[in-house]
């Protein structure tokens, strides 16, 4: 079942006329002339589809908050400003089919009653914008944007917004504060953006892959929509693979399928590279937990884990994590976790914006502490200190950077301890080059 | 390269600067910032400190709201740069693919370190972190091309192209 990528591989699907012929922007046609913005609210509603830029928060829910005093404008921010370390989808998504972000953009501006709407791309995709912005003119020459949209009284300005390279503008407020024209600092919540978001007006920001549904949900309707997944986790979802994978790339796939299956089917990843064993999966984007093999294709309760919001994070932190963006990155056994684990602090650390001193700060210490475990220069009392400083990061800050910093290195040493401590203990082992631990653990 | 003492968008450019703040509603031309930065920095090969008084200009803001912007964001380069930037991903995901030996390689192709320039203006390296493209690593970047699936080889090819 594939919403999004069915016709991603028909040559010339990057034009507005291959796309229109394959039955592109009908949703357009259908909620412009036979539908109420309110309507489709309900829809998406119904849908029960989740952000999917990390959160999972219900979107139809999120829309529903939007504040609509009188004479105020009201938008629809597209957040294309995809960074999380694992994730790339939403870049394949806008460079092979950017028409369907486009009709998304459309349906849902009208849904939400909003006549000028942004698509905030990481400046680093310039590429991707041109893409885009070629799109964007073609579908205003048919008619389906500008003044009056198909006769329907309904008038929609798009406008394409590059970042300037700031991992930290892919948090919401942090994101509008920058299409302002400002530092991408995370504003304090509430007022939520429903209420006060772009230039302090009810604002809707939603991630690439959301948007895109909605063409979707619009033709077939929410109920449809609904009937595929597995619970609360509907739908389908494009998870970016990479790592010690045989086929690394985007998927579509329907939630509610066995992580073993994804990583071992043929249509999925094909398994893991030839003569080697999975050792651990970073399911979710670099902030979620990384678990070890058996605890990613089974949960501590001996049930197969499928890839699904509430599956992957059975067991809590202790022994699940999360599908956040859907970044899945697999390990063999030549991966060295506190190498990896460095290079993911380093990041936070990087992206970090300043504002709390418990982010700013604890990243640095993080990524310092790392540094000489990984360079044979630690100390046993080192383990517990990341794990300390870790802790008083989370939750103690103004956004979730702070959080998405501390659970990897958390997570890391929960469930790579011995790793960590043979790096103490080996110093000279430890950093000849392409050293890795090969003591007490589990591969499959 | 040279340091500008002043600075002024081409006709061309100028008009594409004007067409992007009129996409903002009235009084929120700030909002163009980001995207006249970019502007400068295609033009200049980097962002000069004439290049930001005079986007300030434009936008009728303080000079100091655009150096405070210029600074948050590493996209911009606030000191001149070699022709060619190549932007090296050095995250995770790059790095299982074997992007630390392939970044090693081309330091030492280039003879260069992270941050520097080679003697003939024509590079300059700098590590970023991830480039949102890990399934197709080792990755780098340069201006708006990425370039994927890197080896050592792959990377003779990209210099030998680029030194042309």
């Amino acid at each position: 079942m594939k919403i999004l990528t069915e016709h991603i591989n028909v040559k010339g699907i990057n034009t507005f006329e291959v796309y229109r012929k394959m039955g592109g922007y009908t949703a357009v046609e259908k909620a412009l002339k036979k539908m109420t913005p309110e309507e489709v609210v309900e829809e998406v509603k119904k849908s029960g589809v989740r952000g999917r830029g990390g959160a999972g928060f219900p979107m139809g829910m999120k829309w529903s908050f939007l504040a609509k005093p009188e004479g105020v404008p009201r938008y629809l921010v597209c957040n294309a400003d995809e960074s999380e370390p694992g994730t790339f989808k939403d870049h394949y998504l806008m460079r092979e089919i950017p028409h369907l972000l486009i009709e998304g953009m459309i349906v849902s501006s009208f849904a939400l009653g909003a006549n000028k709407s942004f698509i905030y791309v990481r400046g680093e995709l310039m590429y991707v914008i041109q893409i885009l912005e070629k799109a964007i003119a073609e579908a205003k020459a048919a008619g389906f944007l500008g003044k009056n949209i198909l006769g329907s009284g309904y008038d929609l300005e798009l406008v394409v917004q590059p970042g300037g390279g700031a991992y930290i503008c892919g948090e919401e407020t942090a994101l509008l504060e920058s299409l302002e024209g400002k530092r991408g600092n995370p504003r304090n919540k509430p007022p939520f953006p429903a209420v006060k978001g772009l230039y302090q007006c009810p604002t809707v920001v939603n991630n690439v892959e959301s948007i895109a549904n909605t063409p979707w949900i619009v033709n077939n309707g929410g109920e449809a929509y609904a009937a595929i997944g597995v619970g609360r986790s509907t739908g389908t979802k494009l998870i970016s693979a990479s790592g010690h994978i045989n086929k690394p790339g985007v998927y579509e796939i329907p939630l509610g399928i066995t992580v073993e299956d994804f990583i071992y089917a043929d249509e999925w990843c094909g398994g893991i590279r030839p003569g080697h064993q999975l050792k651990a999966v970073v399911a979710g984007g670099s902030s979620v937990p990384i678990l070890p093999a058996n605890l990613i294709l089974t949960t501590a309760a001996g049930e197969k884990r499928l890839m699904t919001y509430e599956s992957l994070s059975d067991g809590g932190f202790a022994t699940g994590t999360m599908l956040g963006s859907g970044g899945f990155i697999a390990m063999d056994e030549t991966t060295c976790i506190v190498r990896n684990t460095l290079t993911f602090a380093r990041f936070y650390q990087h992206e970090s914006c300043g504002q709390c001193s418990p982010c700013r700060e604890g990243t640095g210490w993080m990524a310092k502490v790392l540094w000489r475990i990984e360079h044979g220069q630690g100390n046993m009392r080192d383990i517990d200190l990341l794990v300390d400083v870790a802790k008083k990061i989370e939750g103690n800050t103004i956004c979730p950077l702070g959080d998405a910093a501390a659970w990897p290195v958390a997570a890391a040493i929960r469930h790579f301890r011995p790793e960590f401590e043979w790096h103490i203990t080996h110093p000279h082992e430890a950093t000849q080059p392409g050293a890795v631990y090969m003591g007490e653990m589990e591969l499959v | 390269m040279t340091d500008t003492q002043t600075f002024v968008f081409t006709p061309e450019r100028l008009a594409k600067a004007q067409a992007i703040i009129a996409q903002y509603p009235e009084g929120k031309q700030k909002s163009a910032l980001l995207p006249l930065l970019h502007l400068v920095q295609e033009q200049e090969g980097w962002t000069s400190e004439a290049g930001m008084d005079y986007v300030a200009d434009l936008l009728h803001i303080l000079p100091v709201e655009v150096y405070e912007v210029a600074s948050f964001y590493t996209m911009y380069h606030l000191e001149p740069v070699g022709k060619h930037v190549i932007e090296y991903c050095r995250t995770g995901p790059c790095c299982l693919m074997g992007g630390e030996d392939v970044y090693g390689y081309l330091k030492q192709k280039l003879g260069i370190n992270t941050g520097e320039t080679t003697p003939d203006g024509k590079f300059t390296l700098k590590e970023v972190e991830c480039l949102a493209a890990c399934g197709w690593g080792p990755v780098f970047q340069v201006r708006e091309k990425y370039y994927m699936h890197l080896t050592n080889d792959k990377v003779d090819e990209i210099i030998e192209e680029l030194s042309k």
